[in-house]
């Protein structure tokens, strides 16, 4: 049984990683970029599989069930964070969303938004 | 042994450029969830069975449900899903089919030629000397619940306004 080197392994998770931040580069829909930005997790983790299976420890995979939960947090924040966007503005491109220095138009700084009910 | 391993690193690849390159979210899930699955075909190769079942039923499954319901509240109402849609993922995952039929019907092949390493041992290593790394990812599910739900909560007022 013929056994693949773990450098391919690597290299795997390098072109998913590489493919996930031209995603993240390139779109400017906010829910493309979170997608690109679960791709990226996903090969990291693969990495640390791979590492894992070179030493033949758990410690790659207790890493990798850290990143899951972290992946998962962090999408239940970022999609509510979409979701709230797209109620105010019915728009997900990045660049038209400018929040920053210069902007007068920030939702919620006026005071009037995000009350109580 | 190898060619399985090429063949899902093709899929995985393959499947990723895919989900970049998509104009439909919809479309881009369905990759998306292909290229997770390949994902978890190398892992099992790899000796990370744990692991692989996780990445199938957390990734492919919560939390791609989490977009799908995303897509669901905000993307475009026409032609969601066309048949012809499905022929891409359908092809990468008949790939992977093939994939799995191949190991079954050869007998019980072990992995490539790694140790493999049980879930007996990452849940001993998880709760010894992880253990403080639990906790702290406890820490950070909550701090996720609470911020999801208080936006959740904001989201509701401004959806309630506009529906007055």
């Amino acid at each position: 049984m013929a056994s693949v080197p773990f450098e391919y392994g690597l290299v795997v998770a390098a072109v998913l990683f590489v493919l996930g931040l031209a995603g993240v580069l390139a779109r400017r829909n906010l829910l493309f970029i979170l997608l690109s930005v679960e791709i990226m997790l996903n090969a990291a983790g693969l990495a640390f599989i791979v590492a894992g299976a070179r030493w033949g420890q758990a410690d790659g995979q207790v890493m990798f069930i850290f990143l899951l939960s972290m992946a998962a947090a962090e999408v239940a924040v970022g999609l509510a964070l979409i979701l709230l966007l797209y109620s105010r503005r019915k728009d997900l491109d990045s660049d038209a969303l400018t929040m920053g220095a210069g902007s007068t138009d920030i939702p919620g700084a006026n005071g009037a938004e995000g009350g109580q009910p | 042994m190898n060619l399985i391993y090429a063949a899902s690193a093709f899929v995985a690849i393959a499947a990723t450029l895919m989900v970049i390159t998509r104009r439909n979210a919809v479309h881009a899930l369905l990759y998306l969830v292909v290229s997770l699955l390949a994902v978890a075909v190398i892992m099992l190769l790899l000796g990370a069975a744990f692991v692989a079942a996780l990445e199938v039923i957390i990734y492919a499954g919560a939390i791609m449900v989490l977009f799908v319901f995303v897509i669901m509240l905000i993307g475009p109402r026409n032609d969601i899903v066309s048949p012809r849609a499905w022929i891409g993922p359908g092809i990468l995952c008949f790939i992977l089919l093939a994939e799995l039929v191949y190991v079954i019907a050869g007998g019980s092949t072990p992995p490539l030629a790694v140790k493999e390493v049980p879930p007996r041992e990452v849940g001993i290593a998880l709760l010894g000397p992880y253990l403080i790394g639990v906790e702290v990812t406890a820490f950070l599910l909550l701090a996720g619940l609470v911020g999801a739900f208080h936006l959740g909560r904001r989201l509701a007022t401004t959806l309630g306004r506009k529906g007055d």
